[in-house]
């Protein structure tokens, strides 16, 4: 029975060994394919309402609350409400150019080159790969190695514009709590906010914030403080995918809200004043 | 078949379960039927040992903890890459078929063992721990804060399934060459982030020559994690987040330019994979490293002139594979891999190394 030896062990260099010839692409049994089909619904709706409504140019602004919808803000075309453009009409109003030209391509820019939503795009539009253990839906793959998708390493300089993004945006809340009749607080004021805090949030639990507040220190020990803060953003940076999901949410919420008040579809319930 | 698949132990009898196991080898193979008793608490390897003993003796699976912490049995379990000894059979539905297949990415040996070298020669090539120079052994100090990163990394059991189902590799396998894949991303990462280690470049190693920049942040490597590891989020981000400073950040990189020009290693700079002729040369599967001086303190006390004993290949059955199972097999356990004619230890005057800092014996 032991009498023949083996032939010389494969898998040295020069040789190519076979992968197992299984037939199926996938031997999956679980619905795979419904992550990534939410995500194409669930982004796929929110750009288009999105699309929609910066194109709109009206009922962006509720005069009575001093209420602004995020995707206007700051308004800076000629076309701009005068009292909504909190900081000057500098651009031409053209019905091509949005209202907030001067910061949405850079909102735009850092949710795209977002590490969750890269990750959300790729396996849902890219089909690389659609999920686990299932074929990727390309011939050839170089990643992020080549030009355009080396780009993806401007996250960090996207970021530092959400953050001005997002101190404006907390501006924007605040002026809304002084209406032509003095203070005033409604559910749309808490609606901004909660819009606001979210964004905070998402904007802070960004891989980049993650890396800049301490994660590229060798030594934790030598730096207490950045450390606390990296602890910090690593507690928010693990809730980063729903943040993101939150934050589409809330930007639309906002929005909607303030639409339907701007075009009298309903009233603000109002606290005070 | 159910009388002679009747479970031990005590308890709650066991109910057949149908089961798909893929058996062949490089030349081809089939998903082939099986009916196993399955009973109460039973892991998926359970049902392999079980196969084994009853109607596929020949049936090749790696093992050998049952634990979850050799990392042996990794293999496929419905499509989905996971440790046959963490799969409890209790996940599945009662009727439900359950399909076994070796690793995808990696050659198949036989049934559900798979040649997992690749894995190997990327971990020869990785750089290694390189403490400061000044520092003697015993000497080396560091806080828990300081090390606890890359102490998550260590967990790493080595099973491969990250290796696995990395769509890099696993649908791309010209990607092997330019892709060390996840589990050497962590590697990377646990050496960059350790307090005590001296090596600069760790970086510009992963995008250079481990191919980070392949790495698409789909997070599957995370998903099929068996110690749970978070692969994405805590090496192979962070590492691409420390290359954007030192490569695409404007500031950085206008000083290097102006401050340093052509200081910096050019391979380096380079964005392109290494040249796969060079895995013969400079990474040699014999344990190449990328440390020149490594190399040259390896050879030190290696003397290639001597005689050494070939090694006997194991004994084959008569069908010419190797006996995997001892069900099988003339002998009380599995047949030695060096041979069953060599012993250990092996007598020191036959070996051609000896310790650098003893006395160099002469050929
Ligand atoms: S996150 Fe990167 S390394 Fe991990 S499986 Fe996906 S592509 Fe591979
Ligand atoms: S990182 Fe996780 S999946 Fe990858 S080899 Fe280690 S234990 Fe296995
Ligand atoms: S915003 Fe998602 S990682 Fe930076
Ligand atoms: S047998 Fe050790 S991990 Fe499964």
């Amino acid at each position: 029975m032991t009498t023949r030896t083996a032939p010389p062990p494969a898998g040295l260099p020069g040789s190519v060994r076979q992968r197992a010839a299984i037939t199926a692409k996938t031997l999956r049994t679980d619905r795979w394919w419904f992550a990534p089909l939410l995500t194409v619904i669930g982004l796929g709706a929110w750009v288009t309402y999105a699309t929609v409504r910066v194109f709109m140019h009206d009922y962006y602004w509720v005069e009575d609350f001093h209420y602004l919808t995020p995707f206007y803000s700051p308004c800076v075309t000629q076309a701009c409400i005068p009292e909504a453009a909190h900081f000057g009409r500098v651009l031409p109003g053209w019905w091509i150019i949005p209202d907030a030209a001067l910061t949405l391509p850079f909102l735009l820019l850092f949710r795209l080159t977002c590490y969750y939503y890269r990750k959300a795009y790729y396996r849902s539009f890219w089909l690389s790969p659609p999920a686990c253990a299932v074929p990727d839906g390309h011939k050839t793959y170089s990643g992020e190695t080549r030009f355009p998708l080396v780009g993806q390493n401007l996250h960090r300089y996207a970021f530092y514009a959400a953050v001005i993004i997002s101190l404006i945006n907390s501006w924007d809340a605040v002026l809304a709590f002084h209406s032509p009749k003095g203070f005033g607080f409604g559910l749309g004021n808490l609606i901004l906010l909660g819009n606001v805090v979210m964004l905070w949030a998402y904007t802070l639990s960004c891989h980049s914030c993650r890396h800049i507040a301490g994660g590229r220190l060798k030594h934790f020990s030598k730096h207490p403080v950045r450390y606390r803060f990296w602890t910090f953003i690593s507690k928010l940076n693990v809730r980063h995918m729903q943040l993101a999901w939150i934050t589409l949410g809330t930007l639309a919420l906002t929005d909607f809200y303030v639409m339907a008040l701007s075009a009298g579809w309903f009233n603000d319930l109002r606290f005070i004043n | 078949m159910a009388t002679q698949n009747a479970p031990g132990g005590t308890g709650k009898p066991g109910t057949a379960r149908h089961f798909k196991v893929w058996r062949g080898d490089e030349s081809g193979g089939e998903l082939t039927d099986y009916q196993v008793q399955v009973n109460e608490g039973e892991v998926v390897l359970d049902v392999i040992h079980r196969l084994q003993a009853t109607e596929a003796p020949d049936l090749a699976c790696r093992w050998n903890c049952k634990a979850g912490k050799c990392g042996s049995c990794s293999m496929e379990i419905n499509g989905m890459p996971r440790l046959g000894c963490m799969t409890r059979m209790s996940t599945f539905e009662e009727n439900e078929t359950v399909t076994i297949t070796p690793l995808r990415t990696f050659p198949v040996i036989r049934d559900l063992v798979t040649d997992v070298s690749y894995n190997y020669e990327k971990a020869r090539e990785t750089p290694a721990f390189a403490p400061p120079t000044d520092l003697e052994p015993g000497d080396y100090r560091m806080q828990q804060v300081d090390v606890e990163r890359s102490q998550e990394f260590r967990k790493c059991i080595e099973c491969f399934l990250c290796q696995n189902t990395c769509h890099v590799v696993r649908d791309h396998e010209e990607n092997k060459v330019a892709f060390s894949g996840p589990r050497y991303f962590i590697r990377a990462a646990e050496l960059d982030m350790h307090p005590l280690d001296a090596k600069a470049d760790r970086k510009e190693y992963a995008q250079a020559s481990q191919g980070l920049g392949y790495c698409n942040i789909t997070k599957c490597c995370t998903e099929v994690c068996p110690e749970h590891i978070k692969i994405t989020d805590n090496a192979i981000i962070p590492m691409k987040e420390r290359v954007v400073d030192r490569r695409y950040d404007p500031v950085v990189w206008l000083g290097s330019k102006i401050f340093r020009r052509g200081k910096q290693n050019e391979a380096v700079q380079g964005q392109t994979p290494r040249d796969p002729d060079e895995l013969g040369s400079v990474h040699s599967h014999a344990g190449g490293s990328h440390e020149p001086e490594a190399e040259v303190g390896a050879e030190r006390g290696v003397h290639w002139g001597r005689q050494v004993p070939h090694p006997t290949a194991p004994p084959l059955d008569s069908r010419g594979r190797l006996a995997i199972s001892e069900f099988t097999f003339d002998k009380a356990a599995a047949p030695s891999p060096f041979g069953d004619d060599v012993t250990f230890p092996l007598p020191a005057e036959g070996l051609n190394y000896s310790h650098p800092d003893q006395p160099q014996a002469k050929d």
